[in-house]
């Protein structure tokens, strides 16, 4: 006896049809996902798991021992000085200049002029340069360039290099550099983002350009700006080849007193822990340590970014 | 006065004298033509606006009209690659020349747009906003300011226990009365209106209708629709533009019951458009 | 002014209109520092783009010197430490005051030897006469003394500085393919899962946290392939040179991984929906609707994602300086140690005198960095306009 046809429809219907192909191939690429997320918890709990017993107040704070390999006396707390430094000074350079860039391009100039355009892709290409080539720069420009003319200017005849060397604000300032394309199309983005029917409604009621830009656009863009300063504080918190000829210091005993100094710095340590320990196992306690608080130093800061940025999704999709 | 009715009713016709005594001409366009580019998108318009009545653009999409209803505010110029020639005269000052300020001009020209566009701010900051740019910071001659504009915009009573809330979670007919009491809050003289009801249904368009009607006691109004019932009903005199050429400019009446050219009747009685 | 009272219309004043334009001084002055602040970004842009090409520029023009002719002429045995003056000692062997000073007898005897060992090593060398800067050393094979046929050298601290750029940018080439290989299949199948096939909610999670991997700065990757990976690789695999292209590609392949799948993922979340849906409502699974209809219509997106990923590798630093082994090795086997254009420049910039040629090559390597990544970038930027151009049906 056949089922009735709804009967028939309702089996057929219930049956789960797995096209074997398909099924393959979905279970590869959410296989590629987990395995990409695998690698990332592995290498975590790796540092996690090594680095966590040498976290202390001491540790994190105290000052840096001559003798750096040595678990019982080292310390990490003038590089995280010295990064925290080098990171709010880069921040103080870049975020203006970036932000009125990026105000700039999207407010007050007209969208298909040569001009704009040429700064558009300049930003753009600035932002595939590799790092090491700005540590390049740095030398040659602010060191040597900048640096010796200062010196030139200010203490002619003497033959001690001040500003000609390396030291905290050139490393700063190159990492400003390096930054600033992130600053600017991260403000470009978050600025478009503003419906123009709402710049429109402020000029038509007798607002100027400026007064809709501060009252209207920017608040409602600096989420978007937020987000986009701190990928970038966190980018250049990690990056050490930038300041690998500009500013940072194997070892100092003191802090950095000017802005012409050399300083200690976190990355980099984790460098010199990793590729002149004496003793590799003897200091991998304090080699897992320094990884762990420069990680937890930029991580915080992406988590800060990418908390931002959900909201500001969750807040535009409101709006939308 | 408006009326959900499909029939057109109209409003008696003033006699003549009675108009241009008690309602002088305030907007004066002399062969205005503008290009975006080489596109010519307006070409060679003449013709006058009277104060304190309702004046309504009317054609088919592209025609120009919400084009020119940019022209006097000069919100057309945010438009890159716009060229103008002739004249916009308000009160006899030409609103180009070259000592206007633009900012006097568009605080004394309101506009409202197509598509409400209240500012992500509190109910209260929406109105209070444009008194802020022009240095009010004194919190009762705000507060009188906000309430008179909502009175006037018939939304008080909607909103009075929630001004702090944000103007986002209003209705959408009740955004577009926001941004009309927005409007108003700085005294214009004169009103924009582009296409207001245009995304709304038809209760809310007929209380922005009715507002329309109340306002133009105080504020001359040029308004810019595609629904021609809805000019027949609200404006005392019409334009019709077709493909940036004014066609035909009248007494609402006249033009709806007995228009001079061919292409206005083929328009008003639905044969194009 | 209050509100117009019904009933009693206003007269308006229309003369203020025309009593021109009002100065807002303060916005003019914060206008005007706006135009500036933006001014001196595109300044110092192009800046960077000038900078770099002309430190390197005189190497380009062949006004760089680089022969040893006249260097290395007289000879001072190490028996005769005591009986040479110490200021004749100290520039035979091209020391600073201070250096002398500082050295033991013991250093400077050692240093009296390596000199001669040098000097051995080119008896009447041919070579020191050679301009080694000049674009034939730098890129065509030489036979040096010593050699039994033509090779490709980079030895830039050698008595004879030898320039070749051949090892390094194969070198390069090496550490960048295998970490292409081994990300971009794994970043392009996340994004096809991520964007396509994974459950809206656990696409909330994902995406973030495959992006958390390019929050970890490449020094921890370094540091990661250098203290473990390198260890394990070698325990698995058992070749014979722990530090190589292996370790550093699938180290490098860990910071490229977020960036391709960045891009791939925008890619195909800006196909529309209705394409997929349109292959789903006729009956084809989701996997089928993701792999025949999406992926085809984001192929340039794609592209650009490889090539974004290309150059994001290439010009990795640190990573490379750590696990790579920097050998300048020159051969294509991945187990053999490499040295990379920039780890070349990151080893050994600090050692040279400003100015002077082996600074100047640095240079050179730079603006090859440079030509490359902007080359990449270019491509990945056209790849993307072609993508939106596709999918705004403008071909």
């Amino acid at each position: 006896m056949n089922p009735a046809p709804t009967a028939r429809l309702r089996g057929e219907l219930t049956t789960r049809h797995r096209e074997p192909v398909s099924f393959f191939c979905t279970g590869l690429t959410g296989l590629a996902t987990l395995l990409i997320l695998a690698m990332l918890g592995l290498i975590l709990a790796n540092i996690a798991w090594h680095g966590a017993g040498s976290l202390s107040p001491r540790f994190i704070f105290g000052s840096a021992d001559r003798d750096m390999f040595d678990p019982a006396k080292a310390a990490v707390g003038p590089m995280v000085f010295g990064t925290a430094a080098r990171v709010i000074l880069m921040t103080l350079f870049v975020i203006p200049i970036g932000v009125s860039t990026a105000i700039y391009l999207t407010e007050y100039a007209r969208g298909t002029s040569w001009w704009t355009r040429g700064l558009r892709s300049a930003v753009n290409n600035l932002a595939g340069v590799p790092s090491i080539v700005f540590g390049l720069f740095g030398l040659g420009f602010f060191v040597s360039a900048v640096g010796g003319s200062l010196d030139a200017l200010i203490y002619p005849g003497n033959p001690k290099p001040v500003w000609g060397k390396p030291a905290l604000i050139w490393a700063s300032l190159t990492l400003a550099v390096m930054t600033l394309p992130v600053v600017i199309v991260a403000t470009e983005e978050a600025l478009r983002a503003i419906p123009v029917g709402l710049r429109e409604a402020s000029l038509a009621l007798g607002a100027t350009k400026w007064q809709t830009v501060v009252r209207v656009v920017l608040p409602q863009a600096l989420p978007g700006i937020l987000t986009g300063g701190i990928l970038a504080v966190s980018r250049a918190a990690g990056e050490v080849a930038p300041i690998l000829f500009t500013g940072v210091a194997y070892y100092m005993a003191s802090l950095p007193r000017s802005l012409t100094d050399q300083f200690m710095d976190l990355a980099y340590h984790v460098f010199v822990l990793s590729t002149q320990a004496p003793d590799v196992d003897k200091s991998r306690p304090i080699l897992y340590g320094t990884v762990v608080v420069l990680l937890l130093l930029t991580f915080a800061l992406n988590v800060v970014a990418i908390l931002i940025r959900a909201r500001v999704r969750r807040r535009l999709r409101q709006l939308g | 006065m408006a009326s959900l009715s499909p029939t057109v009713r109209l409003q008696p016709p003033a006699p003549t004298d009675v108009v241009t005594v008690a309602h002088p001409e305030l907007i004066t366009l002399d062969r205005l033509s503008l290009w975006y580019g080489a596109a010519q998108a307006l070409k060679d318009i003449s013709f006058g606006i009277r104060e304190r009545l309702v004046t309504a653009f009317i054609g088919p999409s592209g025609c120009g009209k919400s084009t020119l209803l940019r022209c006097l505010n000069r919100m057309n110029e945010l438009i890159e690659g716009v060229r103008l020639s002739g004249t916009v005269r308000i009160a006899g000052q030409d609103i180009y020349a070259p000592g206007v300020d633009v900012i006097e001009l568009r605080r004394r020209v309101g506009m409202v747009f197509q598509r409400s566009n209240p500012f992500p701010k509190s109910v209260y900051e929406n109105i209070a906003y444009a008194l802020r740019l022009q240095g009010v910071r004194r919190r009762r001659e705000l507060d009188e300011v906000v309430e008179k504009s909502l009175r006037a915009a018939a939304l008080w009573d909607e909103v009075k226990d929630r001004l702090h809330a944000s103007a986002l979670g209003l209705s959408g007919g009740q955004q577009q009365r926001l941004c009309i009491a927005r409007a108003i809050a700085v005294q214009p003289d004169i009103l924009l209106m582009d296409e207001p009801a245009s995304a709304l249904d038809p209760i809310a368009t007929a209380k922005i209708e009715d507002l329309i009607l109340d306002l133009k006691r105080d504020y001359t109004i040029v308004i810019v629709t595609h629904n021609m019932q809805q000019a027949a009903r609200i404006s005392d005199y019409t334009a019709f533009f077709y493909l940036g050429e004014l066609i035909e400019y009248d007494t609402t009446a006249r033009l709806f019951t007995n228009p001079a050219r061919k292409q206005t009747e083929d328009y008003v009685t639905g044969r194009f458009g | 002014m209050p509100p117009p009272a019904h009933g009693t219309p206003r007269v308006p004043d229309w003369t203020s209109l025309a009593r021109g334009r009002r100065v807002r001084p303060l916005e003019w002055l914060a206008e005007r520092v706006l135009m500036a602040l933006a001014f001196t970004a595109l300044v110092v842009i192009c800046l960077i783009f000038l900078f770099v090409g002309r430190e390197a520029w005189p190497i380009f023009a062949g006004r760089v010197d680089s022969s040893l002719a006249r260097e290395l002429q007289d000879v001072i045995p190490p028996e005769d430490l005591d009986k040479t003056p110490p200021e004749r000692l100290r520039l035979y062997l091209g020391l600073t005051r201070e250096q002398f000073a500082a050295m033991d007898r013991d250093t400077l005897r050692e240093l009296m030897e390596v000199r001669i060992e040098a000097r051995e090593q080119i008896p009447d060398d041919k070579d020191a006469l050679l301009n080694t800067v000049r674009w034939r050393y730098l890129i065509g094979p030489h036979q040096w003394t010593g050699y039994d046929r033509p090779v490709y050298i980079w030895q830039p601290v050698s008595a004879i500085h030898k320039y070749n750029l051949v090892p390094l940018v194969v070198g390069s080439l090496k550490a960048t393919l295998v970490a292409l290989a081994f990300a971009v299949p794994l970043a392009l199948a996340a994004a096809i899962y991520v964007s396509q096939l994974a459950n809206p909610r656990a696409r909330e999670w994902l995406k973030p946290g495959i992006e958390l991997l390019a929050g970890i700065p490449s020094v921890v990757l370094g540091f990661f392939a250098l203290i473990v990976l390198a260890t394990l690789m070698q325990r698995l695999f058992g070749y014979p040179s722990r530090l190589n292209a292996l370790v550093a590609g699938v180290a490098l392949g860990l910071a490229v991984i977020p960036v391709v799948f960045s891009v791939a993922e925008d890619a195909l979340t800006s196909v529309p929906r209705s394409y997929a849906e349109a292959a789903l409502a006729l009956g084809s699974t989701r996997w089928q609707a993701a792999w025949q209809i999406v992926l085809p219509a984001a192929l340039p997106g794609v592209f650009a994602a490889v090539v974004l990923g290309f150059g994001r590798a290439i010009g990795e630093t640190m990573i490379v300086l750590m696990a790579s082994g920097n050998a300048s090795i020159l051969s294509w086997n991945p187990l053999d140690s490499v040295r990379t254009l920039t780890a070349t420049i990151a080893a050994e910039l600090a050692e040279t005198v400003v100015g002077g040629h082996h600074y100047r090559m640095l240079f050179v390597i730079g603006v090859l960095l440079f030509a490359v990544t902007f080359l990449s970038n270019l491509a990945g930027e056209w790849f993307i306009h072609r993508l939106r151009a596709r999918l705004e049906g403008q071909r």
